[in-house]
Order: C-alpha cells, then structure tokens, then sequence
C-alpha cells in the first residue's frame, strides 16, 4: 500500500523553511514526519502529513511548490537487522530506492518511508517477506 | 613611440581634408554596392551627391546592431566574396550572430592600427608579446595577432585557457608584453604570486581591452606587476580592437579617426553633442571595404576630446567608458544581452519566462549566475531530476551565449516581478 507524501522544493533563503510550516500550520495540518535534502543551492522538503491532498493544495495556494510523491511506509520491528534484511530483499529484486527516511509513530515498530521509481516490485517483495506497510487510512488516524 | 607620425600628429585642416574625400568615396561605394544603404538613403533623401565633406555627415541615416542582425549573415557587405579574406562574429542581440568580413585591405588597415596602438604601450619589434585573447571568430585573438606581427614583434599566440603554461612561458621566453583582458591580467598576477614568479618575469606591458575597466584595476594591475597597462577598445562591427588605445599620458584613448571617424550623439533625440559632453559613440568607417558602416551606434557612453595630446598625438581621444545606452553585458570579454538568455529559455520547456542575472567577479574573474523560475509542473522531488534540470539548463545558455553560467532554480514567484520595465540583471562589478 502507498501513502502520499507532500514534497515542496525551496530554494536556500532565510525563512523559507518556516514559511512552509506556518502555512501547515494555519491550515491544520498535522505533521508525522518530515525530511530535508539539502543541497548549497536549494532544499527538498518531504513531509508525512495527516491531510496529505489538502496540505498540497494549500501549499500551492500559498506559492510553493508542493507536489504529491507515492512513497511506501514500511513497519520494521525493533530488532537489530530487521531493516538490513528487508533492504537486502529489495536489492535481490534489483529494486532501487530513491531515498528513505524514519518515521516513529508506534512504540512496538519503527517505520520507514521509502521512495522507489518501481513501486509494484517493491510491494511484491514486501508482500513475500511478510512486511507490513502503512495505509493511507491509518496515516490520515494517527 | 609613434607608429605613423604622418596619420597620428597631422594637422585639424589636413585631417579634415582627408576625412571629407575619405567620406565622399565610402558614401558612393556603399551606395553603389550596399542594397541597404541605397534603400535607407533613398527614403531619407539623401544621394551621394550631397555629401561633399566631413561636415555633410549629419545628413546620413545611423546604422546599428539590429540592422545587422536583420540583414544576417552577408547583407551589409559590400564588397564581392570572393574579396572577402576573413569572418568574425560576435553576439547578437538574440539568436543570431552578428558577422563581419574583411577584404585584404581590410585586415592590412586593421593590423595598421593595433601596431599603432602597441606602440603607445611602447611595444616595438624587439619585444615578445603573449597574445591572450581568444582566437576564432572573436576579433580579440587574430586581431592583436596582426597588429603585433605588422610591429615586427615576436608574437606568442596563446590564446585562453591555459594559466600555468602561459605564465611558465611568460617567464621561460622572457615575454616583455601581453596582450589579454584587464581582468583576466589580474588573475594572473595572482597565478604569477603563488607560483613565486612574480620577480622572474620580464613583462614591460600590457594592451588590456575587450571590456570595461577602472582607473582602479588600472592601478592594482600596474603595481602588482610593475609594468604599464594600457587601454585598447574596439569592437568587431567597425572593425575589432584596436580602434582606439590609450597613450603612455593616460588621458584618454586616441581613435585612429583617419579610417574611423567618431561622433557623440544624445542617445535619445540622436543629435550630436557638443566636445567634452556625454554622449552615445558613432562610427564611420571611412575606408572600410568588406562591411563599411555609416554612423553605426556603438550604444558606449563616453565623450571626445580634441586638443592635442602632451605625446605629440593630434588624433581625437574619447575618455573612460561611462556605460551603455542598452543593457548589453561583457562577461569575461564576451558581449552577452539579457534578450540571448531570454530567447534560450523559450526553448525549455520546464521554466517559466521569469529570471534573472546575476553578475560579479570574484578572484578578478567574472561570474554570472542565471536564476530561474520552473514551471510549477515540472517540479520533482528527486535531486537527481533537478540536477538534470540545471545540467539541461546549463547547457542551452551555454551554447546561447557562449560562456558558461552557473543555474540556479528557484521556486514559483520567488523571483521579484517588476512594476513597468522588467530588471533582469543585477550587476554587482561596478565597472563604470
């Protein structure tokens, strides 16, 4: 199952970061996880949100550039190498990741965010190992 | 030293004399041979017949960059093809080159006057001159090349892009003279100091030009490699470097006006103006064979001097630039217009028709950062796919502009929009 996360390019100015959140904020937007790659020149903001198509919208309204990403959430158990034998699983069926990053809601399982260009295979694979990912409903109840 | 006492020190009435029958021939030769010309005197009225001297000049149409660019590549040529021994271009204002071509004569007049203009620098034909100006459809290289071959001085044609073999064989052939861009100098003085050369050159000067330059870089240049640096201006549509230099009293540039006769005119009402005010620089060519020009628009702001020079010189001397009449930039030596970057991005579908330009020099070398809008649409969120934006980007104004520039994309409606006319650069060299 994907879930749709908001990314928003900013470019490297004082501020701009905040101008992002406040617009989050005042439109009740709740905030699950949240990511920046940064480079010298600009800033890609990738977000976890409860609303994910109103944030998107609104952000958009407000002048950023906000878009909708498909991403995978994946529930890992807190055990050592539990995300090292997932990893390795996707890397056999020459899936390749995008990037990833952490998001913590459950005191049982940590999740990780995931973004492929071969979503199908990568949900294949999970499916075979018996790894659960997160639906968009349970985001939206968080 | 004077090159050519004869055209360099004669007499106002004998200059005048020679300009008038020089003014006389070219009007008929363009006339004759130019369809242009005939068209834009026949509607204004004029018929060669008019023009009996140098004062009749006035009543002749101005010719500028854009009647070059609508009559690309060959048709302001008068001269046959097959008299035509050499092409040069430089940036047009928009996708089209402007392109020039010389006739024998034509390249023989041209290296008359850079040997003139070496000589003010005191460069004779026992001297070894580095010339490092890019060579190629750019005047800079080929034309000091001829000039300092026609001086008899051993010419090293280095062209650009190598620092350290240029300053290893600065110093292992005991060069005495350059020939490069004022900022590019700089730079190398500074190449030159962290190599620990700067005390085992033999350089005497420097015939710097091909940009805008300070009083201020003059100094810097001239201290920190004790040589003299002299400022040499031209511009391929009259002819190429070389038009003008300054002499060792620095007291402005003296035009070879025997074959370039200059006016100043009000760069709005386009009347002349009176010695001493500043005004737009327009050129005749008065012997010109392969592209003759006729009061051709310079759009650089100066203003003329006439008195005589305290080096003997008679020919007319225009002072320091004082900035253009249009928005034209030299980067790195290179003509660039905010319309060339605007028509390039037409062309990319993924930004929108907002940026800016951003120009500086940082360690004496230029810089220019181009900021652009995407479409809101083409945003991803991979790095990877916004690298290959800028790459893509990148590449167009390259090939656009012939200099590289460095991208930078920014986010919608980040660039500021502007009430009345748009502002597309900011320059931050204070060159004028």
């Amino acid at each position: 199952m994907t879930v749709n996360q908001v990314s928003v390019f900013i470019e490297n100015r004082q501020g701009r970061l905040g101008e992002v959140l406040q617009v989050l904020k005042d439109n009740d937007v709740n905030i699950l996880s949240i990511s920046l790659a940064d480079t010298t020149e600009y800033g890609l903001l990738r977000l976890i949100v409860n609303k994910p198509e109103h944030a998107k919208e609104v952000l958009l309204k407000a002048g950023f550039s906000s878009m909708l990403t498909e991403v995978l959430i994946i529930k890992v158990p807190h055990v050592a190498g539990a995300l090292q034998n997932i990893l390795a699983e996707i890397a056999k069926a020459n899936v390749s990741i995008e990037y990833m990053y952490g998001l913590s809601v459950e005191s049982n399982d940590a999740s990780i965010v995931m973004k492929t260009n071969e979503l199908s295979e990568a949900e294949a694979v999970l499916n075979n190992i018996h790894v659960n990912t997160m639906s968009s409903k349970e985001i939206e109840a968080l | 030293m004077i090159w050519n006492e004869k055209m360099e020190c004669m007499s106002n009435d004998e200059k005048a004399a020679l300009q008038s029958e020089r003014l006389v021939k070219l009007v008929k030769y363009v006339y004759d041979n130019v369809e242009f010309y005939r068209n834009k005197m026949d509607k204004c009225g004029v018929k060669p017949e008019d023009i009996h001297g140098i004062e009749d000049i006035t009543k002749l149409p101005y010719t500028t960059k854009d009647d070059l660019r609508d009559t690309y590549p060959f048709g302001l040529f008068a001269a046959p093809h097959s008299d035509i021994v050499r092409i040069h271009a430089s940036s047009g204002t928009t996708g089209k080159a402007t392109v020039v071509g010389y006739t024998r004569n034509d390249i023989d007049m041209w290296s008359e006057c850079v040997a003139r203009c070496m000589s003010m620098a005191d460069v004779t034909k026992d001297d070894i001159i580095q010339v490092a100006y890019g060579y190629g459809l750019f005047t800079g290289g080929l034309g000091a090349h001829y000039g300092a071959e026609k001086l008899g001085a051993m010419v090293v044609p280095m062209s650009t892009g190598n620092s350290k073999k240029l300053t290893t064989m600065m110093v292992d052939f005991g060069a005495t003279a350059i020939a490069c861009t004022p900022s590019y100098l700089l730079h190398l003085s500074e190449v030159l100091r962290d190599e620990g050369l700067l005390d085992k050159i033999k350089l005497k000067a420097a015939i710097c030009g091909a940009e805008p330059w300070t009083e201020k870089m003059r100094n810097e240049i001239e201290s920190r490699l004790n040589i003299t640096a002299h400022d040499i201006y031209g511009l391929s549509e009259i002819m190429g470097p070389g038009v003008a230099c300054d002499c060792r009293e620095h007291a402005g540039l003296h035009i070879c006006d025997d074959y370039f006769y200059p006016e100043i005119i009000d760069a709005k009402t386009l009347t002349p103006v009176a010695d001493g005010e500043l005004g737009e620089l327009v050129f005749t060519t008065l012997t010109k064979e392969g592209i003759p020009l006729i009061r051709y628009r310079t759009k650089d702001l100066t203003s003329i001097i006439r008195e005589k020079c305290a080096c003997g010189r008679t020919s007319v001397r225009i002072t320091r630039f004082k900035g253009r009449s249009d928005d034209m930039l030299i980067i790195r030596g290179v003509n660039v217009f905010p319309s060339q970057v605007e028509a390039a991005l037409v062309n990319v579908e993924e930004v929108t028709p907002h940026y800016m330009m951003i120009v500086d020099r940082v360690g004496n070398l230029d810089t220019l950062e181009i900021q652009v809008e995407v479409d809101v649409k083409y945003y991803t969120d991979e790095i990877r796919g916004i690298e290959k934006l800028t790459k893509k980007i990148a590449g167009v104004i390259q090939s656009a502009l012939g200099i590289s520039a460095k991208i930078k994309l920014m986010g919608p409606n980040s660039l500021k929009r502007s009430e009345g006319k748009a502002v597309h650069v900011i320059d931050n060299r204070k060159l004028y």
